[in-house]
């Protein structure tokens, strides 16, 4: 009896055992000060995506959570060392599928950054602009979903409108509305034409007016303000310390961002502020996101002004896929196209890591090359899954409901921390 | 200034550093495994370096006799704006890398992610779970001896009445 006890108790998963500890077994006078635990996810419309938390509760007071990841783990630093460099773009979409284009291109420049290859700047600019309206895109999901959680459908559907706008640019420059898979090795699919040059200035025209429509629906609202203000507050040497990375970190006061701290691209040519905030609550990152969308919007302004004209494909025939209507007529380009096909673009043996500021924070790839046409180690270093690490300290001693709203403000896409 | 950061490694552990290794304009130094801690506390609390955040840990298979797995610090000064790459070395033989939870707590997730992928074991690291496999799995997915396809049988799969 007593070793089938002791079995029992073995099998217990490790989970239970975390959230267990001594307390647990104190006897209350009133049952109502007993702790239960909750499992919150993974099919929760509140958990964006699908995170599971363990929450032990206190009444209706979290006293102690377990986030658990992996319900979207679909292996693709595996598939990535199975894959050829080009191979692996159409997985980079499925990442941070928010903001599909920012993540093509932060998949981009690390190969290229491994090749010693660069872009031409027309390509350099195009790249800029996708990014920045991907990170409109994601932040436009965010705030909706975060009005959503605290209770304000309104701001949902109004900013899920200029998300259908996005997504009709994004039509018209890829081909794709949701899994761009846009940009190729020292280039792109297919150039940016001035029709599509008028329609992201015609975006960009109107958008600061329906954010500020937005903004007018929250900045003073009772409920809103009392819900985010003070809630998931985290200390400045806290977030550093748990590696809290993006507008999360720069809601603490941090000022910041790789596009500055390591320009990329052409970023150092464009003239943008890093918003920051001090207090480091879910308000704080309110602010901080849509202050950043004001930025996207200069960045953009600038960038179609400056846009040169010239090739979008870098003069690399041993790396760079040629043009389709050059494959069949030319016999140079026949073998290149199929060497690359085939064998893939082998780059010289060593090590690179190249991140990018992405719309949820520092979005890395980190790869290994023993010279072979496909990676030997690709990793994925994701901002979601260091930004949710900080879920746990941020919701205990918090309201249940106040769940909802940290996790909101946080903004994971369980895409990017589940790879 | 990346490089006065390694002459004040060198200088002040000469038998921990193994190699520093340069391409591409990042710099990556080879450390005893057995140092990685108190070279990691030197790097985040030396007025010089103050690499106060960290980015990744990382895991690695080499698939050689020696040496198999590769364990990479991807850390980063927020003062100075520089990033700096760790690298240790461990044995199939021998999978145990001593955490670096105490010097950056952040090192956690990424710490158990590549104890998930790889089954290197984090001395010190208080909640070593599994980070996206099941706690049953037992094998370790981005070992170079796992196959694409996966072991049959190995994840317990929810079945319908009919197959029972």
């Amino acid at each position: 009896m007593n070793t089938l006890l002791q079995e029992t108790e073995t099998q217990k998963s490790k989970i239970l055992l975390a959230l267990e500890d001594k307390d647990t077994n104190v006897q209350f006078d009133d049952a109502l000060e007993n702790e239960m635990v909750l499992n919150m996810g993974p099919q929760h419309p509140a958990t964006h995506g699908v995170l599971r938390i363990l929450v032990k509760l206190d009444g209706e007071t979290v006293a102690a959570a377990v986030p658990e990841l992996g319900y979207l783990h679909r292996g693709y630093e595996k598939l990535a060392e199975n894959c050829s460099y080009h191979e692996f773009i159409p997985h980079t979409d499925r990442l941070d599928y928010l903001s599909p284009l920012m993540n093509n291109t932060a998949y981009i420049l690390a190969v290229e950054k491994l090749l010693g290859i660069e872009a031409p700047r027309r390509t350099k600019f195009i790249r800029v602009i996708i990014s920045e309206l991907a990170r409109i895109s994601s932040h436009c999901l965010w705030l909706g979903a975060l009005a959503m959680d605290i209770g304000a459908l309104t701001v949902f559907l109004w900013t899920f409108r200029e998300r259908e706008k996005l997504y009709d640019i994004f039509e018209k420059l890829t081909g794709a509305r949701f899994t761009t898979s846009y940009t190729r090795i020292g280039g792109l699919e297919q150039d940016m034409t001035d029709d599509v040059k008028a329609t992201i200035q015609q975006f960009i025209d109107q958008f600061p007016e329906k954010l500020d429509e937005c903004e007018r629906l929250l900045n003073r609202n009772k409920i809103f303000i009392d819900r985010t203000d003070g809630v998931g507050a985290i200390s400045r040497d806290k977030a550093v310390a748990l590696g809290m990375t993006g507008p999360n970190l720069r809601a603490v006061g941090i000022e910041h961002d790789l596009r500055r701290a390591s320009p990329y691209l052409v970023y150092d040519e464009l003239d943008f502020d890093i918003p920051t905030f001090n207090g480091g609550d879910s308000l704080a990152r309110y602010y901080v996101r849509i202050n950043e969308m004001k930025q996207c919007v200069r960045i953009l302004q600038q960038a179609l002004e400056k846009i040169p004209a010239g090739p979008i494909h870098a003069f690399e025939t041993k790396k760079v896929l040629p043009r389709k209507e050059r494959i069949y007529t030319k016999m140079e380009e026949l073998i290149h196209d199929f060497m690359i096909i085939n064998f893939g673009v082998e780059p010289p043996v060593g090590e690179v890591y190249h991140a990018v500021e992405a719309s949820k924070g520092e979005l890395g790839f980190y790869i290994q090359s023993r010279g072979e046409g496909h990676p030997w180690r690709l990793k994925i270093h994701s901002p979601s899954f260091m930004n949710l690490q900080s879920l746990a300290p941020l919701i205990q001693g918090r309201m249940i409901s106040d769940i909802v709203a940290i996790i909101g403000s946080l903004d994971p896409v369980m895409g990017e921390a589940d790879k | 200034m990346t490089e006065n950061v390694v002459e004040l490694v060198k200088k002040n552990f000469p038998d921990s550093v193994l190699a520093v290794k340069e391409f591409r304009g990042q710099t990556t130094l080879h450390i005893k495994k057995e140092d990685i801690v108190e070279v990691c506390t030197f790097l985040r609390d030396d007025e010089q370096c103050k690499f106060d955040y960290i980015v990744d840990v990382l895991g690695a298979d080499a698939y050689t006799p020696e040496n198999r797995f590769e364990v990479i610090y991807n850390i980063y000064s927020l003062p100075f704006k520089q990033r700096l790459f760790l690298k240790t070395f461990t044995d199939e033989s021998d999978l145990h890398v001593p955490s670096v939870t105490s010097v950056w707590q952040g090192a956690q997730w990424p710490e158990r992610e590549t104890y998930d992928m790889f089954g290197i074991i984090f001395d010190g690291n208080k909640d070593l779970r599994r980070m996206y496999m099941p706690e049953e799995f037992d094998y370790y997915p981005l070992r170079k001896d796992f196959p694409l396809m996966g072991v049959p049988d190995s994840l317990p799969l929810p079945r319908t009445l009919r197959e029972k």
